[in-house]
C-alpha cells in the first residue's frame, strides 16, 4: 500500500511517541529500555508470524503479551476470524490455562470477516471490563490499512487498553502501531523439560527506540518473560522470507 | 362452455405464504392472530376493540384496510371463533352480540359448519339444511353418529364453550406501540420512536419488578410489509439506553436493511420474555467489572449474533476436544467444573493453544511401533522430529458410543525448527488395528 507522505506527516502529529501509559515491563532490561520503560497499554501493537508455520508461536506470543498487560480483575477479549480458526486451529481453553491465562475470564467473538473483526475490537475497547484486546485477523491489507490502524490506536489511547493485532496471511505494511513483532519458534534447549513456550522475537518497529531480537521464554507460573541472550547466537538468522510469503500475498 | 377462459393452476404454497403475510400484517390489531387455512384468519380482539373506536368501527377498519390492498375480504365478529367464521362466510359484516350467536347462525346453511365434507353431506341427506335444524337434533344422536369432536365444534359455532384461539406466534409478555397518522420514513424519527417506546416498556417492567431477556421491535409498513427485529440480553434488563443501543447495533448490522418503503404506520416493541430481576445475581463469574462485560456481550450478540460471542466452560471429561467448550456467552451459567491444569509448576504445557476442530491426517514416513513418528508430512511440508514425549493414552468414553472407538495415543512433538505439535495415533498397534492412522490435533505456542 502506498501512503502519501503528507498523510504520514499529519498522522505523526497525533500519534507522538508519548502515547499510552507505560505498562509492566517484559522482563529484560535492554528490551524494556528500548520500549521506553515497558510495554505500553493504551496502544496498538502488531504481531506477525515470521514465516508460514510460525502462526501458533505468534498466537502464543500475542496471548502472553496480552496476559502481561492484563489487570487480573478484567477480561481478555479475543476476536478471531473464522477463517483463521480453520487454518490455524481454534483457541483451545485448556491450552490457555497451560499458558497461565484464566480461560474463565476470556471472552471470544467469532467474526466472519475482517470488517467484523475491526468493529468487534473497537466495541471491546469501549468496555471498562476488558483489560486487553487481541484481534486475530486474516489477510485483507486493504481493510487493515493505515486508517483502520490509526482508529484502533486512537481508541486504545482513549480507553487505556492495549490492542494486540495478530495478523496472519498478510505482510507487514504501514500502520499506526507502536510496536511490531515478528515471531518465530525457537528450538527448545536439550533436557528433560523441553517444550516451554519459547519465542524467537524480532522487534522490527518501535516508536520509542531501537529494534532488536531476543529469545524469550514465557514462564506461565509467574506470568513473566525470561530472555536468553546466550541462545541468540545459536539461533539461525531469520528475516521474513519474501519468497515464503509471496504466495500468501498473492492470495490475500 | 367459455372458450376464452384462461386457466391458472392454483399455487397452494404461495397462497399459504400470502395468508401468513396477511396474518403478520393483522398483528397490528392484536397479537392473537391464528390461521384458518386455506384463506381465513382469526383475530382475538378481546380488550382491543376500544382502541379502534368500538367493535363496529374496528370491523369496518379491518375490512377496509385489507380491501385497500386489493384483497376481497368478508368479516364478522362473534363470541367464538367458529361462530365468527360461519357468519363471515355466509353473512359478512355481522356482529353477533354475546349470547346471541346461536340465534345469528341458526338460519345459516349446514355448509357453514367447519366440518368434514362427508359430515355435511350426511347431514343434508338427513334433511338438515340449516345449522338451526342440526342444533335441534338430539345431542346423543349427533355424538353417536358424528363423534364428540363434531358436537364440540357445533357448540362453539352456537357460541357455547368458546376457548381461546391458538395464536400463530407466541404472544409477548408485554408490549408497547405507537401508531402514526402519517407513515414515518426518516431514520431519526424511527430511532427516537424506538427509544421512547423502550422507555415506556422499561417503566412497565420496572412496575412489575421485571426485566426483558428477549425484545422484539416490529415495524408495520403501510403497504402491508412487516419486519421483526429481535435482540437478546444475558440478564433481565430494563434500561432504555441499553434497549436503544441493542436495537441500534442490530439494525446497523442487518445484511438486508430495514426498508421503510412508503413509511411505517405502526412501530411496536414487545418483551417476548420478561423475567424477574433479582438484585445481585450474576450468571458469569462475579467480579467488579462483570456488569460492563455483560453489556458488551449483549451489544456484540445484537450485532454479530448470539452464537458468535462465546466464553469457555470446563467439562468433566478427558476427551481433548470436549474438555473445554466455547458456549454462547449470553446463555452461559456459572461453570460447574473447576479448571484444572495438566502440567505441574515449571513444566511445559501439556495441552496445545490451538486445536483443530477436525484433526488433520498426516503421513508418517518412518516410525517405530508404539513410538512417536520420526518424520511426518503435514500440509505438504516435511517435518523431522527432534523431540517427542508420549504416549499419553486417552481412551474414548465407551459408554457414549455404539461402536467401539479406537484409543488415541498422544505425543508432544518438536520438529527441527522448534515447531511444536500435538499428534496422535488413532488406535493401538496390532491390538486394535494393523495400520493406525496419524493425525495432528493441535499446535503448541
Amino acid at each position: 500500500m502506498i501512503v502519501p507522505s503528507t498523510i504520514k506527516a499529519r498522522f505523526s502529529g497525533f500519534l507522538g511517541p508519548s502515547s499510552g501509559p507505560v505498562g509492566p515491563g517484559l522482563g529484560d532490561r535492554e528490551l524494556d529500555g528500548k520500549l521506553g520503560g515497558g510495554f505500553r497499554t493504551g496502544a496498538l501493537h502488531e504481531v506477525f508470524p515470521a514465516a508460514p508455520g510460525d502462526e501458533a508461536a505468534a498466537s502464543g506470543f500475542a496471548l502472553v503479551l496480552a496476559r502481561r498487560m492484563l489487570d487480573p480483575r478484567k477480561w481478555l477479549f479475543w476476536v478471531r476470524q473464522d477463517f483463521s480458526a480453520l487454518e490455524n486451529g481454534d483457541i483451545h481453553a485448556a491450552g490457555l490455562l497451560e499458558l497461565g491465562v484464566d480461560p474463565g475470564r476470556v471472552l471470544t467473538v467469532h467474526a466472519s470477516d475482517a470488517l467484523g473483526a475491526l468493529r468487534a475490537s473497537a466495541e471491546g475497547l469501549d468496555c471498562k471490563g476488558v483489560g486487553a484486546v487481541l484481534m486475530e485477523a486474516w489477510g485483507k491489507p486493504n481493510v487493515f490499512d493505515l486508517v483502520a490502524s490509526r482508529r484502533l490506536m486512537l481508541a486504545a489511547q482513549q480507553s487505556g487498553i492495549a490492542v494486540i493485532a495478530l495478523h496472519f496471511g498478510m505482510l507487514p505494511h504501514p500502520s499506526a502501531a507502536e510496536t511490531r513483532w515478528l515471531i518465530a519458534t525457537a528450538v527448545s534447549p536439550s533436557g528433560e523439560n523441553w517444550g516451554r513456550p519459547l519465542f524467537d522475537a524480532s522487534l522490527v518497529r518501535n516508536r520509542h527506540g531501537g529494534c532488536g531480537r531476543w529469545i524469550m521464554e514465557w514462564d506461565p507460573d509467574n506470568a513473566i518473560f525470561q530472555t536468553h541472550p546466550e541462545r541468540l547466537a545459536a539461533a539461525p538468522p531469520h528475516r521474513p522470507s519474501e519468497a515464503a510469503m509471496e504466495g500468501i500475498r498473492q492470495a490475500g | 362452455m367459455v372458450p376464452g377462459i384462461a386457466v391458472i393452476r392454483a399455487n397452494e404454497k404461495a397462497d399459504a405464504r400470502l395468508l401468513e403475510s396477511i396474518a403478520a400484517w393483522c398483528e397490528r390489531y392484536t397479537p392473537f392472530v391464528a390461521l384458518d387455512p386455506p384463506h381465513g384468519l382469526f383475530l382475538d380482539i378481546s380488550g382491543a376493540a376500544h382502541l379502534f373506536g368500538g367493535e363496529q368501527a374496528m370491523l369496518r377498519e379491518v375490512a377496509h384496510a385489507i380491501a385497500a390492498q386489493d384483497f376481497s375480504v368478508c368479516v364478522a365478529l362473534a363470541g367464538t371463533a367458529e361462530a365468527a367464521r360461519a357468519l363471515s362466510h355466509y353473512r359478512p359484516g355481522t356482529i353477533a352480540q354475546a349470547g346471541e350467536e346461536a340465534e345469528a347462525v341458526a338460519r345459516l346453511p349446514t355448509e357453514a359448519l367447519a366440518a368434514d365434507p362427508s359430515i355435511i353431506h350426511a347431514l343434508k341427506r338427513a334433511g338438515l339444511k340449516t345449522i338451526g335444524q342440526v342444533a335441534g337434533r338430539n345431542r346423543h344422536e349427533l355424538a353417536a353418529r358424528f363423534g364428540g369432536a363434531f358436537l364440540a365444534m357445533l357448540d362453539r359455532t352456537l357460541g357455547r364453550n368458546g376457548g381461546p384461539i391458538t395464536p400463530r406466534l407466541p404472544v409477548p409478555d408485554l408490549m408497547v406501540e405507537r401508531r402514526f397518522a402519517e407513515p414515518v420514513v426518516a431514520g431519526p424519527v424511527i430511532a427516537e420512536t424506538l427509544f421512547s417506546l423502550g422507555r415506556s416498556l422499561a417503566s412497565v417492567l420496572e412496575g412489575r419488578g421485571q426485566g426483558a431477556r428477549i425484545l422484539q421491535a416490529i415495524f408495520f409498513r403501510a403497504d402491508g410489509e412487516v419486519r421483526r427485529i429481535a435482540v437478546e440480553t444475558a440478564r433481565p434488563t430494563r434500561d432504555p439506553d441499553i434497549f436503544a443501543r441493542l436495537f441500534h447495533e442490530r439494525l446497523d448490522a442487518l445484511s438486508d436493511p430495514l426498508d421503510p418503503g412508503f413509511g411505517f404506520d405502526l412501530i411496536r416493541i414487545s418483551a417476548d420474555l420478561a423475567q424477574d430481576v433479582q438484585a445481585g445475581t450474576a450468571s458469569l463469574d462475579s467480579g467488579a467489572y462483570d456488569d460492563e462485560v455483560v453489556a458488551l456481550i449483549d451489544r456484540l450478540a445484537a450485532r454479530f449474533g448470539g452464537h458468535r460471542v462465546a466464553v469457555f466452560m470446563p467439562q468433566d471429561t478427558h476427551i481433548p476436544e470436549a474438555e473445554a467448550v466455547a458456549v454462547p456467552a449470553q446463555h452461559a451459567g456459572a461453570p460447574k467444573n473447576p479448571w484444572r491444569t495438566k502440567r505441574r509448576n515449571g513444566e511445559a504445557p501439556r495441552r496445545p493453544l490451538r486445536l483443530f476442530a477436525k484433526p488433520e491426517p498426516i503421513d508418517v514416513l518412518s516410525e517405530v511401533p508404539d513410538g512417536p513418528p520420526l518424520r511426518f508430512r503435514w500440509r505438504r511440508m516435511l517435518h523431522n522430529v527432534a523431540r517427542a514425549e508420549g504416549p499419553e493414552r486417552i481412551a474414548m468414553e465407551w459408554w457414549r458410543h455404539q461402536e467401539p472407538q479406537p484409543t488415541r495415543d498422544y505425543f508432544r512433538i518438536e520438529d527441527e525448527k522448534g515447531r511444536r505439535f500435538w499428534l496422535y495415533r488413532d488406535g493401538i498397534y496390532a491390538r486394535e488395528m494393523a495400520h493406525p492412522r496419524w493425525y495432528v490435533h493441535g499446535l503448541f505456542a
